[in-house]
Formats: C-alpha cells, structure tokens, sequence
C-alpha cells in the first residue's frame, strides 16, 4: 500500500510532469487562457491516463513487445475518442473552447512515456497509482497556469470578474506569448525551490 | 557475445501472425469503443445543435415565433422540412400575425483561426440586419471571441444597413448606419464578420428582394 502512495504522490510533486519532467507542453500552452478550460483539459486527460494505463497494464503480457507502441497508441486513441465525444455531450461550451486539443491528447507524449516507463511493467494497482498521481499533476500545473493567466489577461476567474470595471486587462497573458511567458516563470519558480531545498540539505 | 543476444533474440521473435493477429483484435476492439460511444452520444450532439440553432433564429430575428426552413433551390425557395442543412438553406421567420418578419441566414467564412459560423436576421424590405449570432468559432479566447461576448459590437448588428455594402470603422467611429465598429484588439475577427455578411448578401440579396 505505501508503494502504491509513494506511485501517487511523486506524480503530483517530485516528478511532476509539467513543472519537472516538462512533457505535454502543447495542451499545456494551447488551453490554459482560462481556468475552466485547463480544468477540463486535465479532467479529460486524466480519463485518458488512468483507462490507457489500467488497459496497458492489464496485458502486457499479451502485447508482444514488437507491436507495443502501435497497441498503446490504439488504447490511448480510443479513450481519446471516447472523451471528446463526451464532453462534447456533456458539455458543449467548454468542448467548443478546446477545440482541436482534446483530439491532440493522443500524442501528449506525457500519456504514451507513462505506458511504456510505468504502467507495462507494474500490477494493476501500481499502474492505477501512478497515473491517478501523474494526471493529477498534470491537473495541478495546468490549473496554475489557467487561473494565472485568467486573472492577469482577463481580471477574472472561472468567469466571475475580480477587480471591477476599472481593471485594464493585460491582454499579451491571453494571447501564446504570454503562455510562454508564465510558464517560464513557474518553472523558473520551481527550480529555485529545488534547488534551495538541495542546498539546504547539503549544509543542514 | 553479440551474437548470443541476436540469437536469443530471434527465438523469442513472435511469428508476424501474432503481431498482426494483435494488432487487428486491439483495432477491432477499439473501432467497436469508438462507434459505440458515437451511437450513444449522437442524439444528444444533434438534439443541443438543433437547439442552438433555433435559439439563435428566435434571438436574430425579434417579434417572430414561427419558423420555417427554405432552400433555395431553381430560382426560388422552397419549403424543407428535413434535417438536412447546406448553403442554400435558410429560415423564415413569422410573428404572431403570421406576417413575414425576415430570414435568418446562416453563413461562414475564415476568421482568424478557424471558420467563424454566425446566423444573422435580415429584414429584405428594409435591407436592415437585426440581429447576429455566432455558432460556431474558434477565436483567441478573450480578444477575438469578444466577436460574440463584447456587448458593444452586438449591438451594431441590431440595425445594420447592407446598402451599399458593410464596412469596418474603428471603435467609437460609427457614423452612418451600414458601419460597424470594430472591436480593439480584434481587428481580424471582425472584419472577418464584416466579410462574411457581405459574401453572403451578395449571395442573398437578390434572391430575397425576388421573393418579395
């Protein structure tokens, strides 16, 4: 049980798939102008990675290795699939804000580098762990970088405004610019608390 | 050393009958997910576009509250009542007297991303628009998507003269009635608008003003 803990936290912080691992970056800077597309985003993903991871794990044994790519591909397209025509059910208005980039999770190469470094070697249970734990991660990073650039570029949250009509709206935040911008001050942020956190044990 | 792994290797190889025999099972399985799900989920698809699109007719056209659908179709329009829709298709609609009040005419063309779908009311004795909805989009959240949520540039649509043609002027410069302000920071989206109303009255105009 504690390895299974240990599976599903480092996904959320020490191995974090944004702000460590820097993977699916696509999703990250294509869909986070607000904060309730970055929640979708990472809702839809984490469908994704935790159906493909318990469906890889259940038969790896089955898959020969020479088609293992192919077979990942096939299961993670199809949960794919799945979600869109979900969420396009579910809730159109945020399906029609997405966009291309539900389809594109397909080829988030986050998902895919789960399946075969993670799920294809460990149980069912391991593997559940370890994508509940990554996708939540991921959930986490795209969240910040929504609600961040929601406030700044929008003065508002979820849609609800926050500072009132006086506020001037910091449009570059909105736009792929300032996607690059933020995130490259959160990684920025991330690392010098890695590394303070590592001179800290150096000298304590 | 080298060749004892080639060798092993090439016992463990499965025969190409099991990798495609793989293949093919994961693919029929996930072609039988993938119509499953789209049977399950097409009525409802279908049932929220219908409702958009009605809603929009009702909210282009003020004061109507029966619709009928039209093609147009040799020279004139007909009445049709299947689902089907393509470019020659339009609605009229008729207010409580069951007078003509005026067509909503669904459009597209290229906006700054992706195709911009709008609906729009006209009134061909007046040679007035009334009223703009957009369907479909996928401008930049925030600056071009305020083609359908900034208040301001909706309401050039409300009255909006086709003749001679619509032209784009900038924010607060509107002057005559077939003029619509721009939206700042959004030059692209709107003019796009713009285009498309008056690509498809060249369609239109001349149609309706026979039909009259």
């Amino acid at each position: 049980m504690a390895n299974a803990y240990d599976e599903f936290i480092k996904g959320i912080w020490k191995e974090n798939p944004v702000f460590v691992q820097v993977l699916g970056m696509c999703p990250m800077l294509a869909v986070t102008n607000s904060a309730i597309n970055a929640i979708a985003m990472g809702v839809a993903t984490f469908f994704v990675l935790l159906g493909s991871s318990i469906l890889v794990s259940l038969f790896k044994n089955l898959i020969p290795k020479q088609v293992r790519i192919s077979s990942y591909i096939i299961i993670i397209a199809t949960f794919v699939t799945v979600a869109d025509y979900t969420l396009l059910a579910l809730i159109p208005e945020v399906h029609k804000e997405l966009g291309a980039f539900v389809p594109l999770i397909v080829v988030n190469c986050m998902i895919l580098g789960r399946q075969e470094a993670f799920a294809s070697k460990n149980s069912v249970g391991l593997a559940a762990a370890d994508a509940v734990g990554t996708a939540i991660g991921f959930l986490f990073a795209l969240f910040i970088l929504g609600s961040v650039r929601e406030i700044l570029g929008n003065g508002s949250l979820f849609g609800i405004s926050l500072f009132g009509p006086h506020f001037e709206p910091w449009v570059v935040m909105l736009l792929p610019p300032g996607g690059f911008i933020m995130l490259g001050l959160i990684l920025l942020f991330f690392n010098w608390l890695t590394e303070k956190k590592e001179s800290l044990i150096k000298n304590g | 050393m080298r060749t004892d792994k080639l060798d092993k290797k090439q016992d463990n190889e499965p025969s190409p009958f099991k990798l495609i025999l793989t293949l093919g099972i994961a693919g029929l399985i996930s072609g039988i997910a993938i119509i499953s799900i789209y049977e399950v989920t097409l009525p409802t698809i279908t049932a929220y576009k219908a409702k958009v699109l009605r809603e929009a007719v009702f909210k282009v056209l003020p004061g109507v509250i029966r619709i009928q659908k039209f093609q147009y179709a040799d020279g004139h329009l007909q009445e049709n009542n299947s689902d089907q829709n393509n470019d020659q298709s339009l609605y009229a609609g008729y207010n409580v007297d069951d007078a003509l009040v005026g067509y909503a005419i669904p459009a597209d063309g290229p906006g700054f991303q992706d195709t911009i779908g709008i609906l729009y009311g006209y009134k061909p004795d007046l040679q007035l628009i009334v009223g703009m909805e957009v369907l479909e989009s996928r401008e930049t959240p925030g600056l071009g998507d305020k083609i359908f949520k900034d208040a301001d540039f909706q309401e050039n649509f409300k009255a909006l003269a086709i003749y001679p043609r619509i032209t784009m002027v900038k924010k607060g410069k509107k002057s005559s009635p077939n003029e619509v302000d721009a939206i700042s920071g959004a030059t692209i989206s709107s003019k796009a608008v713009v285009k498309i109303l008056n690509k498809s009255q060249e369609k239109w105009f001349e149609r309706l003003r026979k039909s009259e």
